[in-house]
C-alpha cells in the first residue's frame, strides 16, 4: 500500500486510512507537503491526510533548520547576538536588529539620542515594507499571478541597496550597535531613501490595482483560512494576521519604542481573519510604514548618531590607536568585558510578522544567563493544522504564504 | 493605569494567600512567584477574572538553575498580556529535579508549542499536555539541550582548536 512507504504502520493516519473506505470505494492517502518543496517557501514539513484534494488532518514537523540561537547566545557577549537575530526573520532583519539592541539598551538604561531613534524607525519601516512585498506579493505567485511580484520585487532590491548604504550588508544586515549606529548614513543613503518613497508609492498602487478587484485572486483568498478574533488571540497570534481577524494590537501604539509615540499612523484591521484580508491589511500597514519615514524624515533631528556610552559604544579607529583610553575600551568591549547589571527584562518590539520580544535574564556575566526570543511565527504556526482542515490542497499552500511563515523565525 | 499592581496582588493574595509571593516590579513588568502546585490554578484566575483579565500567553519560558537549591533548579516564566488595559504580568514557578508541572495548553492554546519546546529543551514535564514530545530538536535525542550542563559544542570535535579561536575551556 502506497501509505506504507511513507509512513511507519504505527501512526496513526496509516491507521484511519486502513479503516475508512468512502462511498465509492476510494481510499484516503498520505500527501507529504515538504520538508523541502518549493510551494512552502522554506523548510518545513507536513503530513497531509487527504481524501482527494481535500484536506482531512495535518501534522507539522518543525526544526529542520533549527540553529540553537537561545543556546548560542549564553555563550556569547552582547554584541555578538545581534548576528543570531538577523537570522531569524531574514526578510526583515533590521527590525531583529533593533529589536536586539533596544532590549540591551532597556538592559543597560541607556538613553539613545532623538536622532538615532527617528533612524532606527525608518529602518524597522522599510525592513516592514520588505516583509510585506515580499509576503504579499508570493501571495500573488502562489495564486498564479506572476506579473504583480515582477511589478514589486524590484523594490526589494532598492530597499537593499538602502541598507548596503547604512551598514554594507544586504540580507543579513547586523546593523547598529549599542546605543545607536556605527555611523552616520551617508548622503547616498537618504538620496536613494528619497528615490524609493518616490518611485515606490506608484508600483505599490498598481500592485493593489492588479489584485485587490482581481476576481480570480478574490476567489482563491476570500473566506480561504479564516480565523475568529477569539481563536486567533488563543494561538498567539499577533502582527497583521492578529489585525486581519480584527483586532486592533500593535506593540507600536501599545508600548512605543523608539520615539514611535512621535508620529501618527492608523492601525489597518481586517474582519473575517482570511487570507485577503491579511493581503488587505499588509498592503495597508505598507502605506502607513510609508507615511512614517516621510514623517520620520521631515522631522529627524541634528545631532550625534548614537549614545555617549563609552563602556559599549566602539571608539573611532584613529582613537583606538592615538589614545590608551579608546584603547582599553576598544579592548573590553571587543572581549565582551562591558559592566551588565543583573536584571529580568522583557521587551517587544511589532516585527514584520507580529510582536517579536526578547526575554533576557543576566547574572553579571558577560553573556545572558538566558535569553528566551518570543518568535511570533513560532507560535502561530500552531493554528496552521487547524486553518488548513477541511480545505483544499491549494488553499493550504495559499493560507501558508498568507501567514508569511519564515523557517529561519520559526525554528531559531 | 486602570488595572492597578496593588489591585491585582490583593486579588491574588486573596485567593491564593501564601501560594503566590515574592510579588515585585521587575523594571516595568510586574511580577510574582507561584507555588508549582497551583499555578495552573494561578494562570485559570488570572485569565478568568474578569477583573484581571489576562487573556493573552505572551510567551512561555524554561530556565534551569543549576547553582539553585533542590526545589529551585528550573523556573518556567509566563508572560501574560490583558491588551484592554496594556498591562503585562510575569508569573514565575520553580521546580526541582526531575521537573514535573501541570499544563496550561487547554486555558491557551498557544502554549501547546511553547510547553513542548520547554519539554525539548529542559526536559520539564507538562503533566496532561495532549502531545508532549520533541519539537526542535530530532526525536531520538536523549539528553535536553538548554540545560546548563549540555556543552555547546560537540567536545569531541577535532577540526576546530580552540586555541586558534581565543577560547579555552576556563572562559568559554
Amino acid at each position: 500500500m502506497m501509505s506504507d512507504l511513507l509512513l511507519p504502520p504505527e501512526h496513526r493516519y496509516a491507521k484511519i486510512i486502513e479503516q475508512t473506505r468512502n462511498d465509492d470505494g476510494s481510499e484516503l492517502s498520505i500527501l507529504n507537503l515538504g520538508p523541502t518543496h518549493p510551494a512552502t517557501h522554506g523548510i518545513f514539513q507536513n503530513i497531509l491526510l487527504m481524501d482527494g484534494e481535500r484536506i482531512l488532518d495535518a501534522e507539522p514537523t518543525i526544526g529542520y533548520i533549527h540553529r540553537a540561537f537561545e543556546k548560542i547566545a549564553e555563550n556569547r557577549p552582547f554584541y555578538q547576538i545581534n548576528v543570531l537575530t538577523d537570522r531569524m526573520n531574514y526578510c526583515s532583519s533590521p527590525i531583529n536588529n533593533m529589536a536586539w539592541w533596544i532590549t540591551v539598551e532597556k538592559l543597560l538604561e541607556i538613553e539613545v539620542p532623538k536622532r538615532a531613534q527617528y533612524l532606527r524607525v525608518i529602518v524597522m519601516e522599510l525592513a516592514r515594507i520588505a516583509d510585506h512585498l515580499i509576503c504579499n506579493s508570493i501571495l500573488g505567485v502562489d495564486t498564479g499571478a506572476y506579473t504583480g511580484f515582477l511589478y514589486v520585487f524590484q523594490f526589494r532590491e532598492k530597499i537593499y541597496e538602502i541598507y548596503e548604504e547604512i551598514c554594507g550588508a544586504r540580507l543579513t544586515t547586523n546593523m547598529g550597535r549599542i546605543g545607536g549606529f556605527e555611523r552616520e548614513w551617508s548622503d547616498e543613503a537618504f538620496k536613494k531613501l528619497d528615490t524609493f518613497l518616490i518611485d515606490f508609492p506608484i508600483a505599490w498602487k498598481e500592485f493593489e490595482n492588479l489584485f485587490e478587484r482581481n476576481r480570480i485572486f478574490i476567489d482563491r483568498t476570500v473566506d480561504v483560512g479564516s480565523i475568529s478574533a477569539e481563536k486567533a488571540m488563543q494561538y498567539g497570534f499577533t502582527g497583521p494576521n492578529l489585525r486581519a481577524a480584527g483586532i486592533d494590537y500593535d506593540v507600536r501604539k501599545a508600548q512605543p519604542y523608539s520615539s514611535y509615540e512621535d508620529f501618527e499612523f492608523d492601525v489597518p484591521v481586517g474582519k473575517s481573519g482570511d487570507t485577503y484580508d491579511r493581503f488587505c491589511v499588509r498592503n495597508a500597514e505598507v502605506w502607513e510604514s510609508l507615511n512614517i519615514i516621510k514623517q520620520a524624515l521631515a522631522k529627524l533631528p541634528k545631532g550625534p548618531i548614537h549614545a555617549d556610552v563609552p563602556d559599549y559604544y566602539l571608539p573611532p579607529k584613529e582613537d583606538v590607536y592615538n589614545n590608551m583610553e579608546s584603547l582599553i575600551y576598544h579592548f573590553k568591549i571587543v572581549m565582551g568585558e562591558v559592566p551588565v547589571p543583573v536584571a529580568e527584562i522583557y521587551h517587544a518590539v511589532e516585527g514584520g510578522n507580529g510582536e517579536l520580544g526578547f526575554y533576557l535574564i543576566t547574572d553579571g556575566s558577560r553573556t545572558p544567563y538566558r535569553l528566551k526570543m518570543r518568535r511570533p511565527c513560532y507560535i502561530y504556526y500552531q493554528a496552521y493544522t487547524e486553518m488548513i482542515k477541511g480545505g483544499m490542497l491549494s488553499d493550504a499552500i495559499v493560507i501558508l504564504s498568507s501567514l508569511n511563515v519564515i523557517a529561519g523565525e520559526l525554528d531559531a | 493605569m486602570a488595572l492597578e499592581i496593588a489591585y491585582i496582588q490583593e486579588k491574588l493574595n486573596q485567593k491564593f494567600g501564601n501560594n503566590v509571593l515574592n510579588f515585585e516590579m521587575s523594571r516595568d513588568i510586574f511580577s510574582f512567584e507561584a507555588t508549582p502546585n497551583l499555578i495552573r490554578e494561578v494562570i485559570r484566575f488570572l485569565k478568568e477574572e474578569e477583573s484581571l483579565n489576562f487573556h493573552f500567553l505572551t510567551d512561555l519560558a524554561g530556565i534551569h538553575f543549576p547553582d539553585n537549591d533542590d526545589e529551585h533548579q528550573f523556573s518556567v516564566v509566563y508572560q501574560l498580556h490583558n491588551w484592554v488595559e496594556n498591562v503585562r504580568i510575569r508569573v514565575k514557578t520553580y521546580l526541582p529535579e526531575n521537573p514535573q508541572i501541570d499544563t496550561i495548553s487547554d486555558l491557551f492554546l498557544c502554549a501547546n508549542w511553547m510547553e513542548r519546546e520547554a519539554w525539548d529543551f529542559y526536559g520539564i514535564k507538562f503533566e496532561g499536555h495532549p502531545q508532549l514530545k520533541r519539537i526542535l530538536n530530532m526525536d531520538e535525542m536523549v539528553s535536553h539541550p538548554m540545560r546548563k550542563e549540555f556543552p555547546m559544542e560537540d567536545s569531541g570535535r577535532t577540526d576546530k582548536d580552540d586555541r586558534f579561536f581565543g577560547r579555552t575551556q576556563i572562559n568559554g
